[in-house]
């Protein structure tokens, strides 16, 4: 029975222990004093029970909380003395024994908090069939009030446990999980507040009919939770897969994708457009396909015709992705990439505010990666190198604004460039990385190509 | 070409009962008159605006939740607020959900998109059906003496067959359409539309009842009340349908590398989904094995982007089955990472297996949809490389060739089906 408890920190231990503990005496003292229907009681709480159990963990996605407003209700229908008891239900859910205890500890305390907000709103223990004759903005209120206080002391015993098992700084705990999710937790409070209403006034079953489709949306809620997972490392896994066709990209169109979310980020995008911008930075090569595995791998400089053939390639992933609703304003971005803002890109030739938003940040995170990735022709540069080559670029190729929106990014969140080792066998062999036509230095963290800016954006063709 | 004006006979005769009835309802109302007029006009307001704010699910299904608890709630309504009996009859329910229905239909004509004829017509006959179940059927004459008050208990078991009815009816109709359409058998069929739509109907239903029940105490405010859980639920599933569709998509345009690739034929990959799709049909496959079926369909040549250099014109049924075997498994592993899609992955698998193996080895597990892609995938590489000139000759020769692996090669009855499928689509 112990032994779970044991896997949390010493001091986490304790605090959970604590508040159950509160809890327990709490709870115990206000039931002491209960004098209402036992059978609704019960009912609350084995409705509670079983919304717990069936809870789904969905994780940071939206999802309904049923049990949320079964609480509410109880608050309502039970009042003070019975709503701590309700809350102790919890301890049912599907999750290990240690974070059920606390749950069922911290959610009686939640419970109990918002039953007196209730009663201080309303002016005394008012609660059950009492509220149907009292003043409804007053009761309205009264709800609004619960629903707050039982979501910040939830909110705040959670950040308590998550700082002791984690060691992140309470304030950053308190960062990550308040938000405006806040005005949702109210809604659900109203409704919580009709349900005891309908409870009230037709019985248990019309408060079962109510909650059903609540259930039935957060089935849906888990369900878009799961596939939208799954639809990453779909893309993910498929990308790899046509990656496998050259050695030095492999990773590439991931690492694309971080740093595009990265800058997206920074360039203060909504977060469902950063979504999608991320999705399109991993498919930004995929028409690379297209292009003859032979040029693509070639060493040395490319000859016109071979040139022309992988300046195709914006244009057979704009192609194949152009059936993709979701990424309609995404397909500017692969099919611009290779744009400049002088003119001399591809395949169009646009230039400046020509050169679409989500185009201009995949350009940036494309170049950045294959500059700080090893490649058959050179090393890879350090971070430094990278950012200070884009910096030399700006204005004739990358637009200043995304650099700077990479180098916050960077500096916030740091990069771990993917250098491994020189792999490839027939460069050293041939000795082809030192005749290629590309200028070489040697420095201390080895070979390092220095390139024209006009050169980069060839090289940057055949490579990235 | 018979079969096909048959598809278009079902959903007619749907849009001609409809239709025919919300008229027939709306001339008795008519002449009859509206009881409790405010009371018809603010659902008929509620139905119009379910039906204005519909949502699509996958697979080309739409709903309207609230268009749907309305009208339900109106067939069931019995007693109003401060006790006053509801007068309207089965026919009155008929006229609202009519009028209401065609005034959308109208607006979203206007705003040219899709009216969805069909649909309405089915949800007239499906409210029909419930109304006059619970109104004439199972309260019949009682409706009269149905006790009405503040208080009064109200016919809980009767509301609650008479939505099951409702269901019933939406769900029969809507799977006979779609059978008749997609020239597919009908209780497959049927099962599918249970397994997609229940979890929604059901919510549908219960906030039907609930209305229905509710009007007593709260008045006409219950119909806006209600409203907003349907609305969390139709926003729930309005999120899930545009990541299914994006999913669907996405495997769909991902799967076009080999063809990007010249590694297959142009269209190959899509061909055989639609093919393969179409015999998954013939054996009354479920939705989710359908979606499985699709997309090892469509990936089902993943397998050669391993290889350096494309096989010449594409066609796996020139290489050695070892070699063949090895293109699979890749394809195979591509898949497995993905991390969800296994079962798809083990298709793809086993797409190589001949037939032979099921029989030889009893243990063998070789799933139907794999011997389906195969069969599929062999018919299309035999009709693009057909000398034939392509039609009805190049299918028959690449049949034949078909035929002639059969029982070693290839499933018997999975050529049986894709032959009839392929008579059915005019292609023989």
């Amino acid at each position: 029975m112990r032994s779970p408890m044991r896997e949390l920190p010493p001091r986490a231990r304790a605090y959970v222990l604590a508040v159950v503990a509160v809890a327990c005496v709490l709870v115990g003292v206000a039931a002491m004093g209960y004098r209402g229907s036992l059978r609704e009681l019960l009912a609350f709480t084995t409705l509670f029970g079983v919304a717990s159990y069936f809870a789904t963990e969905t994780g940071r996605s939206i999802s309904v909380h049923v049990g949320f407003i079964v609480a509410l209700a109880s608050v309502a229908v039970i009042g003070p003395r019975g709503a701590g008891v309700v809350g102790l239900a919890c301890f049912f859910a599907r999750v290990p024994f240690a974070k059920r205890v606390f749950n069922a500890g911290q959610l009686a305390l939640a419970g109990l908090a918002a039953s007196v907000a209730f009663s201080l709103v309303m002016g005394g223990d008012v609660h059950g069939r009492a509220l149907t004759e009292a003043w409804v903005p007053q009761v309205l209120l009264a709800a609004v009030a619960a629903s707050i206080v039982y979501y910040a002391v939830n909110l705040s015993l959670v950040a308590g446990v998550l700082t002791l098992t984690t060691g992140l700084s309470l304030r950053r705990v308190w960062a990550g999980s308040l938000s405006p999710i806040i005005v949702a937790y109210v809604g659900y409070g109203l409704l919580g507040l009709l349900m005891a209403v309908l409870y009230l006034d037709l019985g248990m079953l019309a408060a079962l009919l109510f909650l059903a489709p609540l259930l039935v949306a957060r089935a849906a809620f888990a369900n878009y939770a799961q596939l939208r997972e799954t639809y990453d490392s779909t893309v993910r896994a498929l990308v790899h897969a046509v990656e496998t066709k050259d050695y030095y990209t492999r990773g590439h169109s991931e690492r694309v994708a971080r740093v595009t979310e990265l800058i997206a980020r920074e360039w203060g995008m909504r977060e469902d457009r950063v979504q999608v911008i991320r999705i399109a930075g991993m498919l930004h090569d995929v028409g690379k396909l297209g292009v003859p595995t032979k040029i693509l791998q070639k060493q040395g400089k490319l000859s016109q015709v071979e040139f022309e053939a992988i300046k195709l390639h914006p244009l057979r992933g704009y192609e194949m992705l152009c059936e993709i609703d979701f990424l309609t304003e995404a397909l500017s971005g692969v099919y611009h990439h290779h744009e400049r803002l002088d003119g001399r890109g591809y395949p169009m030739g646009l230039s400046d505010a020509d050169i679409p938003e989500f185009a201009r940040i995949i350009m940036v995170a494309d170049a950045f990666d294959s500059m700080t990735s090893t490649r058959s022709y050179r090393l890879a540069k350090t971070v430094d190198d990278a950012i200070a080559e884009l910096r030399r670029c700006e204005q004739v190729q990358f637009d200043p604004k995304v650099v700077d929106c990479l180098v916050a990014a960077v500096e916030k969140h740091g990069w771990q460039p993917h250098a491994e080792p020189f792999h490839g066998e027939k460069v050293t062999k041939e000795g082809e990385a030192i005749d290629s036509p590309v200028p070489v230095i040697s420095t201390k963290q080895g070979l390092v190509a220095v390139l024209p800016p006009e050169a980069e954006g060839e090289r940057r063709a055949e490579g990235s | 070409m018979r079969k096909a004006a048959s598809g278009a006979l079902a959903r007619r005769a749907v849009l001609f009962a409809g239709f025919l009835t919300g008229f027939a309802g709306f001339a008795l109302t008519v002449r009859g008159g509206v009881p409790q007029l405010q009371v018809a006009v603010s659902f008929a307001v509620l139905v119009l605006v379910g039906e204005l704010l519909r949502v699509n699910l996958p697979g080309d299904r739409d709903a309207s939740p609230i268009g749907g608890a309305a009208a339900l709630a109106y067939s069931l309504l019995v007693v109003l607020d401060n006790g006053v009996r509801a007068e309207h009859g089965v026919s009155t329910v008929v006229a609202v959900v009519f009028v209401a229905g065609v005034a959308s239909a109208l607006i979203h004509e206007a705003l040219q998109r899709d009216a969805r004829s069909t649909d309405l017509a089915r949800r007239i006959l499906a409210t029909a059906a419930a109304a006059a179940a619970f109104r004439l059927v199972l309260l019949g004459s009682s409706l009269e003496h149905v006790a009405v008050g503040r208080r009064a208990d109200q016919p809980l078991l009767a509301m609650a067959i008479a939505a099951l009815v409702g269901i019933a009816v939406d769900f029969g109709l809507s799977a006979a359409v779609d059978a008749t359409s997609k020239r597919a058998p009908f209780f497959p069929i049927l099962r599918n539309e249970v397994t997609a739509q229940a979890p929604l109907a059901l919510a549908t239903a219960a906030t039907g009842v609930l209305m229905a029940l509710s009007v007593r105490v709260m008045g006409l405010w219950a119909l806006l009340v209600f409203c907003v859980p349907l609305l969390v639920t139709q926003f729930s599933f309005r999120r899930f349908a545009s990541i299914s569709t994006t999913y669907r998509q996405t495997i769909r345009a991902l799967s076009r590398v080999t063809e990007v690739g010249g590694y297959v034929e142009p269209g190959h990959a899509r061909r055989v989904m639609t093919l393969s799709v179409a015999v998954g049909r013939e054996f009354g496959l479920t939705d989710a094995d359908l979606l499985d079926l699709e997309y090892a369909a469509l990936m089902h040549d993943i397998g050669q982007l391993s290889l350096a250099d494309p096989i010449p014109r594409g066609s796996t049924l020139t290489v050695a089955p070892s070699e063949r075997r090895r293109i699979a498994e890749l394809g195979a592993e591509v898949i497995r990472s993905t991390g969800t899609l296994d079962r798809v992955a083990h298709i793809v698998r086993e797409q190589a297996s001949p037939y032979r193996k099921m029989r030889e080895n009893a243990d063998a597990d070789v799933p139907l949809a794999a011997r389906i892609v195969k069969a599929c995938s062999a018919y299309d590489d035999l009709v693009s490389t057909s000398r034939e000139a392509r039609g009805t000759r190049a299918s028959w020769d690449a049949l034949e060739r078909l035929r002639m692996g059969m029982a070693f090669e290839y499933d018997p009855r999975v050529v049986e089906a894709l032959t009839q499928v392929l008579q059915k689509n005019g292609d023989l």
